[in-house]
């Protein structure tokens, strides 16, 4: 049996879970291995018919008098109990916050090895895996043992798919045994963002400024810009790290994953963990001076040119055009 | 507070990944080194605490000798301290990694011991999402990770975690002693001076000797560079004769 962690929100499978659950597929298809889900919270037993859709036979719904929020430990010690009862083949993740956070506790409990990001098993007796490393800019083929073996699947790599023989799921309650230092680590408050305008991750649009733009105020014209185009308004590290603009704007492998239609980063030279944040856009439009720049052999399309000069007639010919 | 950092040497890569002939990794014969973005902001915040409460940061990494350039510069960012976990050969196993650095730590609780243990969220190379949790699932600590907000009440013995999500943050909060595993964005690093620089360069690292626990269960074979399509971009011109084509163009995606 291969057992899946499923996130959701109200019931609702996240994207990354479906993915996850895909890939569970396959893992136990190559394993004559049935599908099972290990779930959380109240709402938790309502995503059975959607993952029922995914293969999955049985929904395990975790439930305990003292679990009313998220609780890495606990979570990770549930599932650890649940390897115990039902000794699974694999336990398979999605590759994110939550996921990786349960899995490396369900992995240190029990002493086994754990693979993040994930892209494809070749499933023996031990595992012939290939996952990401560097944030997806490199690929390692690895060797992954255990008496369970854990994964987690790198997330918006797989796309997600129902299993043609897919069906309902039934669920099963699990009420794990908690101790009181299990509980130790829960979210104590959740505090809502006063961020305005279009989120970094979600916008249609957005157009960027990396070393090249030289001070703060030459962002000023990318702002206008993205004003002009409804888009959102992103930075290479450096311009971070000069004190241009904050993380919050930075695209890239320790900062935001983009997937725009057009993305217009101006003044960045195209390092692979800059290119990491950008892989899902559709175009890449890059601005810079040096024909040679990485950028521009990565890009849909390019201007040579600077950047200062560039942009301010971009702006007056949009204004021209939309009667902004 | 006594404050530890971990951090790892990696290569300082460009615009292109070059591997080694057998593949097993980065050929770094043109590239400098570095550690994880994550892992500078670590250390910046360790040092921020000592700063704070008086007491003091210590910077750790698990490598061979030539891993003690990184811990020079986590000195130059004005930690008080640093330790090498030397081992030889090739790059050790996350479980291996998180066995040597909790059982140090174990051996140094006993003595005067770490209120708090700073980790990165992942290495910059690896990516295995798991060294710090494991170290504090040895020492029977509480962690949590994803962190870019982080606050201590030396007086409640508490720390304040954040964890940014969809639309806003979960608030987590820790008895000390604790772990954290961090992301870039917590703080702004500090710019280690010329000065500073070359007084970490005399400064000496502690080194201790490690060896593998066990047989690794998670083994590299080999690496590969993705796929990429390059070449096909196309020029819409030089300077800003550029812009009746860039319209063009928008108008095309329609994103105008
Ligand atoms: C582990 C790790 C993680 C990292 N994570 C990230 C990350 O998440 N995001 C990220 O961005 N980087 C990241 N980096 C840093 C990355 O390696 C590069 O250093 C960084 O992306 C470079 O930023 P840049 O392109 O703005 O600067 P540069 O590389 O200095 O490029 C500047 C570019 O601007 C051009 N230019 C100059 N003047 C003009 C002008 N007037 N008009 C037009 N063009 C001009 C130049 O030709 C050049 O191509 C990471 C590094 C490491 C080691
Ligand atoms: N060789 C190492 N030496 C010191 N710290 C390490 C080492 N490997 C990993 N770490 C720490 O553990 C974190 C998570 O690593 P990983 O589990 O490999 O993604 C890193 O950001 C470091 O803080």
């Amino acid at each position: 049996m291969i057992l899946t962690f499923v996130e959701h929100e109200a019931g609702v499978p996240e994207d990354t879970t479906l993915e996850a659950l895909t890939f569970a597929r396959d893992v136990a298809d190559q394993t004559d291995s049935a599908i099972e889900a290990v779930v959380f919270g109240d709402e938790g037993p309502a995503v059975a018919d959607e993952v029922g859709a995914y293969g999955v036979g049985a929904v395990h719904a975790v439930s305990h008098p003292d679990l009313d929020t998220y609780a890495p430990e606990a979570w990770g010690e549930s599932v650890s109990q649940l390897v115990d009862e039902l000794s699974p083949e694999a336990v398979i993740a999605p590759g994110s916050d939550r996921g990786h956070e349960v899995l490396a506790h369900t992995a240190a409990k029990r002493d086994l090895a754990m693979a993040a990001n994930c892209l494809e098993v070749e499933a023996g007796d031990s595992y012939e895996l290939t996952r990401q490393r560097w944030g997806g800019t490199l690929l390692e083929h690895a060797r992954l043992s255990g008496e369970t073996k854990l994964l987690s699947a790198a997330p918006n790599e797989i796309s997600a798919e129902p299993a043609d023989d897919g069906g309902e799921a039934a669920v099963q309650e699990f009420e794990p045994d908690l101790e009181e230092s299990d509980l130790r680590v829960q979210i104590s408050s959740i505090e809502e963002s006063d961020e305005e305008g279009i989120p970094l991750g979600e916008a249609r649009t957005v157009v960027s400024g990396g070393r090249g733009v030289g001070s703060p105020e030459g962002f000023d014209k990318l702002e206008e810009l993205a004003d002009l185009l409804d888009a959102a308004i992103g930075s290479s590290r450096a311009a971070v790290n000069e004190g241009w603009r904050s993380h919050d704007d930075q695209i890239g492998q320790t900062g935001t994953k983009i997937s725009p239609k057009l993305y217009i980063p101006c003044g960045i030279s195209g390092a692979v963990q800059h290119m990491v944040g950008c892989k899902g856009a559709e175009n890449i439009m890059a601005i810079n001076t040096d024909p040679e720049a990485a950028i521009i052999q990565k890009a849909e399309y390019a201007v040579i040119g600077d950047l200062h000069e560039v942009v301010p007639e971009l702006n007056e010919a949009i204004r021209e055009e939309t009667g902004q | 507070m006594d404050v530890l950092a971990c951090l790892k040497r990696v290569p300082e890569t460009g615009a292109k990944i070059v591997l080694t002939e057998d593949q097993q990794d980065i050929d770094t014969t043109n590239l400098g080194f570095t550690m994880s973005p994550h892992e500078e902001c670590g250390i910046e915040e360790a040092v921020q605490i000592a700063e704070e409460t008086g007491g003091s940061a210590t910077a750790l990494t698990l490598g061979g000798e030539e891993a003690k350039e990184q811990v020079r510069t986590a000195l130059a960012m004005q930690a008080d301290d640093g330790v090498l976990l030397e081992k030889d050969g090739a790059e050790w196993d996350p479980q291996n990694v998180a066995a040597a650095i909790a059982n140090y730590i174990e051996d140094r609780m006993a003595e005067d011991g770490f209120d708090l243990l700073v980790f990165g969220n992942e290495s910059a190379d690896a990516g295995n999402y798991q060294v710090g949790v494991r170290v504090a699932e040895q020492l029977d600590l509480p962690i949590v990770t994803s962190i870019k907000d982080l606050e201590v009440n030396e007086e409640a013995g508490t720390v304040t975690a954040e964890r940014e999500v969809g639309g806003g943050s979960e608030v987590y909060e820790l008895d000390l002693p604790a772990v954290v595993a961090v992301k870039e964005g917590l703080n702004e690093p500090r710019y280690a001076s010329m000065r500073a620089r070359m007084r970490a360069r005399k400064q000496t690292v502690e080194s201790v000797p490690v060896e593998k626990e066990h047989e690794a269960g998670l083994e590299k074979v080999r690496l590969e560079t993705p796929e990429k399509d390059e070449g096909t971009a196309e020029i819409l011109g030089e300077g800003p004769e550029a812009v009746p084509e860039i319209m063009r163009v928008l108008r095309e995606l329609e994103v105008l």
